[in-house]
């Protein structure tokens, strides 16, 4: 014991040399370093208008302190509208997920096959739904069968990468149990793939709907229909009480929702 | 035995990486043996095993791969008529293999894939010829009791059992069984071997079976192969393997190979 003390004196608690730390300095100093630049260009000086503009602050906090419902009626109907297109909107995205989550899925499909579908997943997620919205409003008109098709395309290549993700982590051996009985391709797929992820699936798919209920009411704001819509038009004629009774019919809803979803969810996994 | 051969594999090699799993591996089995596979972890047995039913191709080469006298492989790659054969084989794998979310009596089903139309097979609605030979091939396993029951809350030993009842769905006249006790305790694995050794003996079902434990073998077993290194070191009577080759095969260790004690 005696004999090992000065050794254990010696020892030193770990140190990193300059070059361990040198990706961590790089990173942080890279992020303050953008902080900086885009100061001007994003006019954060602005800040204290929130403040010496008190008087219009006042105003619109006096507003919102006093929500006015005598409107509730149309705010319901608009928010259920609002729901619905979220419900449709999800529904054809499921729809064209599978196939396409299948598709992507590296354990499951041929690369000839996967590298263009992902792509195509890519390039669906990387058109924000509002950009797709306002296409369709173009194509279509104004109105909820825009938003509808706006949340199904985006949530579509969302729930199409999040599926093929969770086929890409099943268990092999069922799926060769199946194969090994004489079944065809397809009957590998329903029979050992989907068993596997359909509560993956599922709970992904109810996600997206809640938050697809949140993306449809700011879709209202490009004119493709609901409580989205009404909420801009109260905005626009500055009635603040009115906003105020609308934006608590969202906020009940939607937590509603998330409730309900967040529920279900549970159960399934 | 080569004319009433229903398998057979010849010259069939397989690396993974340098690794050769199988080297030049020769096997004929007829109609009606129960053969089991021995040898020690990375012999080659699983990849042989799995390499008969199509499940894994061998490397390109000479190596030919037929059951009932059509090709399953060839020059490395999966005949077309693949699940013509695979229909005709039943194959056991040591984690059974059921798919957990399905009842067993789905799981079983499913071994009537090949054989009744396809539509019906894709959408589950199930015949009722296969309906009542699931229920039958369930009771003759023993675990009829538990057809409603998903297959993941069901023991190991029923879930082996679960799978043998598929095979017999199948109407599998071959049953390649790969470790099919490996992962049960004594009492579920006599169980096991006792069903594949009836299988054998009533209805006359060819079986192959790879055994770490070299007692089964003994006991359940007429022939055996022992695999060494990918490469086949002994194809004989049962009675042929007395402790000289059991050292050949698995070392000086062979007696880690028993679990009640190798013989003298």
């Amino acid at each position: 014991m005696t004999a090992t003390a000065p050794q254990s004196a010696a020892l030193r608690p770990p140190t990193r040399s300059l070059a361990q730390r040198a990706p961590d300095i790089l990173v942080w100093g890279g992020v303050i370093a953008f902080l900086v630049i885009s100061f001007g260009p994003v006019e954060i000086s602005r800040l204290p208008l929130l403040f010496s503009n008190s008087e219009n602050m006042q105003q619109f906090g006096r507003d919102l302190l006093r929500p006015d419902f005598t409107d509730w009626k149309l705010y319901v109907s608009q928010m259920w509208l609002t729901v619905q297109i979220a419900l449709w909107g999800t529904c054809l995205a499921v729809f064209l997920a599978i196939p396409f989550g299948l598709v992507c899925a590296r354990n499951i499909s041929p690369p000839w096959l996967q590298q263009p579908m992902r792509l195509l997943m890519n390039l669906l997620r990387s058109i924000p739904d509002l950009v797709i919205g306002l296409l369709f409003i173009v194509a279509v008109g104004l109105g909820p069968f825009a938003g509808v098709m706006a949340l199904a395309l985006n949530t579509g290549g969302v729930l199409a990468k999040l599926f093929s993700e969770a086929v890409e982590s099943i268990d092999r051996g069922p799926v060769e149990g199946v194969r090994a009985t004489g079944a065809t391709p397809l009957q590998e797929v329903i029979w050992g793939v989907i068993p596997q992820v359909a509560p993956l699936w599922s709970s992904y798919a109810l996600y997206r709907f809640e938050s697809n209920s949140r993306s449809a009411t700011v879709l209202g704001l490009i004119g493709a229909g609901g409580i989205g819509q009404t909420l801009f038009e109260s905005l626009n004629g500055f009635n603040y009480p009115q906003v105020s009774a609308i934006a608590i019919v969202i906020v009940v809803a939607v937590t509603l929702i998330d409730m309900l979803s967040q529920t279900i969810r549970a159960r399934l996994l | 035995m080569t004319d009433a051969a229903v398998l057979s594999v010849r010259n069939a090699s397989k690396s993974f990486g340098p690794r050769k799993a199988l080297d030049g591996v020769s096997l004929s089995v007829a109609r009606g043996e129960m053969i089991a596979l021995i040898g020690p972890s990375g012999s080659g047995k699983s990849t042989l095993l799995r390499s008969i039913s199509g499940l894994q191709t061998i490397d390109p080469g000479a190596g030919v791969i037929e059951a009932f006298g059509g090709p399953v492989q060839a020059g490395g790659k999966i005949s077309r008529k693949v699940r013509d054969t695979r229909i005709r084989v039943g194959f056991i794998f040591q984690q059974f293999n059921l798919v957990g979310r399905l009842s067993l009596f789905t799981n079983v089903a499913l071994g009537s894939l090949g054989r009744i139309p396809m539509l019906r097979g894709t959408l589950g609605l199930w015949p009722r010829e296969t309906q009542d030979a699931v229920m039958a091939a369930l009771s003759r396993v023993g675990v009829a009791d538990y057809a409603g029951q998903r297959a993941n809350t069901l023991s190991g030993g029923q879930q082996q059992r679960g799978a043998i009842a598929r095979a017999l769905v199948q109407k599998a006249k071959i049953i390649l069984a790969d470790e099919p006790v490996a992962s049960l305790d004594p009492v579920s694995a006599r169980k096991v071997m006792e069903l594949l050794t009836d299988l054998n003996a009533v209805d006359g079902l060819t079986v192959v079976v790879t055994l770490h434990q070299v007692d089964y073998a003994l006991r359940y077993c007429k022939r055996v192969v022992a695999l060494k290194a990918g490469k086949v070191v002994y194809d004989g009577p049962i009675d042929g393997l007395d402790r000289a080759r059991l050292i050949d095969i698995y070392g000086p260790e062979f007696e880690d190979a028993f679990w009640e004690g190798a013989p003298k």
